[in-house]
């Protein structure tokens, strides 16, 4: 049986390569430019990061000392944490909203092209240029943000400009851009549904709830699972808003990963621990997106 | 209440939620480029009063002109011009193909390479290359920028046109193949013509997300070779207080993309759902 299987598996692949020889000339130039791209910075990296070098001096092969100071390091150590906790929040909050809002552009009503697109702006909009609205925004005293809680009778709050608040302040402007991502993706998941189980389920008798829960959701589940993939992937990667309205302040209250890394690399240049950084970094992404995606076959199984 | 009326009730109410739904996703959503807008048409006077100012009792373009007279903002309008048209043109060269051969052999593999160069984080490409083009003295024109952005829209296009020509149908090249047409030409003459559509949403969709890059701007810009994003962050560690100013910088940059959005929002909805399936 194993053997059957392989000479099948064998065969397959023996067609897909023959299926992809000739093709291979198409997608040749791009392979070798991306890969001169991303496999170049990569062996640097993977050295420099066995190495201690602060632009400016001397560089010194020092094995894993980078990594292992890594460990003991508070500022980095903490910077996890900042991420673990910034990621929680600008993942769970968008799915949930980005998957509602989903669901209401997914009715038929009038002017929904328009207001679809309306509601699609703000991820195409420059992100830093959006973080400095939202900075001019948090603004404690003169924030507008501050008059609006006042007026709905909510104490005023110091938004990014205090420890405990600064994340939370932050994710909502990561909401505020990534929502439509969500919506969009959601969005294709419903438009792909077939009609039938639906007329199948009224006949029955169904509810609006009962055909959501048993047809609606189990179907738009991988798409959510993508969804998941990406926003996850993106809300680690987190950098150009959190550096452009608070620099990771204040103090290093909002010091994620990239933030941290950017400062080690271009604030203090040291590129050793910088290099160290980025592996560690990659492995975490890696490791996750490994979770992500076996969540997501089981998905499909079931 | 007999059944009819009971019917008519609750699709008066459905009705109803479904605007009020409408309205509080859209509220804050568009409330924020409300205050863009608003700030960037106000005096200052009225920028810092407090409560804030709604509705100004005049409005002013002053912001806009100073944007303008203060910093060189044509200048860095055209590095961004040069920066992401060169790095989205070139994508398209290299990624129409790539996407066209990926979609024909199934090499999802190669796909696959696509989703590792979105995890890798960006900053992790910018230490090695930044030290490579010191070395190489390529820093201090617009060149290394338009490189590393081909990092943002290469997976980008290639990830669009996998997706636009696995759907396109196959009949009218094998024919043209029967008619003894190479692969080549067969891509040339007949599949491409055909994925206009496709080419025009990747090319835009790439645009836009090179256009909003910051990162890799900051690493490798100079003062003369800033794009649009570096060049608005700058202004905000020189004048915090000048709101209306700023806010007008965030609508310049922003502009160009909000434009590209509205022409193609139907296609970006049907394009990057269509990638997300995948």
């Amino acid at each position: 049986m194993a053997g059957a299987e392989a000479t099948i598996a064998a065969g397959t692949r023996a067609a897909g390569e023959r299926r992809l020889r000739p093709y291979l000339l198409f997608i040749w130039p791009a392979l070798i430019v991306s890969s001169a791209l991303i496999i170049f910075p990569w062996l640097f990296t993977i050295w420099m990061s066995l190495n201690d070098w602060h632009i400016g001096s001397k560089q010194v092969f020092v094995g894993l000392d980078n990594y292992a100071n890594l460990l003991t390091n508070r500022r980095f150590l903490e910077s996890i944490g900042h991420t673990i906790y910034f990621t929680i929040l600008a993942v769970v909050l968008p799915m949930v909203l980005g998957t509602l809002a989903a669901l209401v552009f997914h009715k038929k009503f009038r002017g929904r092209g328009f207001f679809r697109t309306l509601f699609i702006m703000p991820m195409m909009a420059t992100p830093v240029a959006v973080a400095l609205v939202w900075t001019m925004m948090f603004h404690p005293q003169l924030g507008v943000l501050n008059y609006l809680l006042t007026l709905v009778g909510l104490p005023p709050s110091q938004w990014v400009y205090s420890t405990t608040t600064v994340i939370p302040s932050l994710v909502l402007v990561e909401i505020w851009l990534w929502t439509p991502f969500v919506m969009i993706i959601v969005l294709g998941g419903l438009a792909s549904l077939p009609n039938e189980p639906y007329e199948a389920a009224l006949i029955d008798g169904a509810n609006q709830w009962q055909m959501f829960w048993n047809i609606t959701y189990p179907l738009v589940l991988p798409f959510l699972v993508v969804a998941l993939i990406m926003r996850t992937i993106d809300a680690l990667k987190v950098f150009e808003t959190i550096w452009a309205i608070c620099n990771g302040g204040p103090g290093t209250a909002s010091e994620v990963l990239n933030v941290y890394l950017y400062a080690q690399a271009f604030a203090y240049n040291q590129v050793g621990t910088a290099s160290a950084v980025v592996i560690v970094f990659f492995a975490i992404i890696v490791a996750l997106s490994l979770v992500l995606l076996w969540a997501r076959q089981k998905a499909k199984w079931s | 209440m007999n059944y009819r009326t009971r019917a008519r009730v609750r699709k008066v109410v459905d009705k109803v939620a479904l605007a009020l739904s409408v309205a509080v996703l859209l509220a804050p959503c568009l409330f924020v480029f409300f205050w863009m807008i608003s700030l960037s048409l106000k005096y200052d006077i009225d920028n810092t009063a407090w409560p804030p100012v709604f509705w100004p009792e005049e409005v002013t373009f002053e912001n806009f002109a100073k944007v303008f007279d203060e910093s060189p903002m044509f200048l860095y309008f055209w590095n961004s011009v040069q920066v992401t048209g060169s790095a989205t043109l070139a994508a398209l060269i290299l990624g129409v193909p790539a996407g066209y051969g990926i979609a024909k052999a199934r090499a999802h593999k190669m796909a696959a390479v696509l989703l590792l160069s979105r995890m890798t984080p960006g900053l992790s490409y910018l230490i090695p290359l930044f030290t490579l083009f010191q070395v190489l003295g390529m820093i201090g024109s617009v060149w290394p920028i338009a490189l590393t952005h081909m990092v943002i829209t290469l997976p980008i296009v290639v990830w669009i046109m996998i997706g636009f020509f696995e759907t396109q149908p196959h009949e009218l090249e094998e024919a043209a193949r029967i008619d003894g047409a190479s692969l080549w030409q067969a891509f040339y003459h007949v599949a491409l013509p055909l994925a206009r559509p496709g080419i025009v949403v990747g090319a835009i969709l790439a645009f836009i997300s090179s256009w909003n890059n910051f990162i890799f701007g900051a690493v490798f810009a100079g003062r003369t070779t800033r794009t649009m994003p570096v060049a608005v962050y700058n202004m905000l560690t020189f004048e915090s207080f000048a709101w209306g100013p700023l806010a007008a910088a965030a609508i310049v940059v922003m502009l160009p993309v909000i434009i590209l959005t509205i022409v193609i929002q139907k296609e970006i909805v049907q394009g990057l759902s269509a990638g997300g399936v995948k």
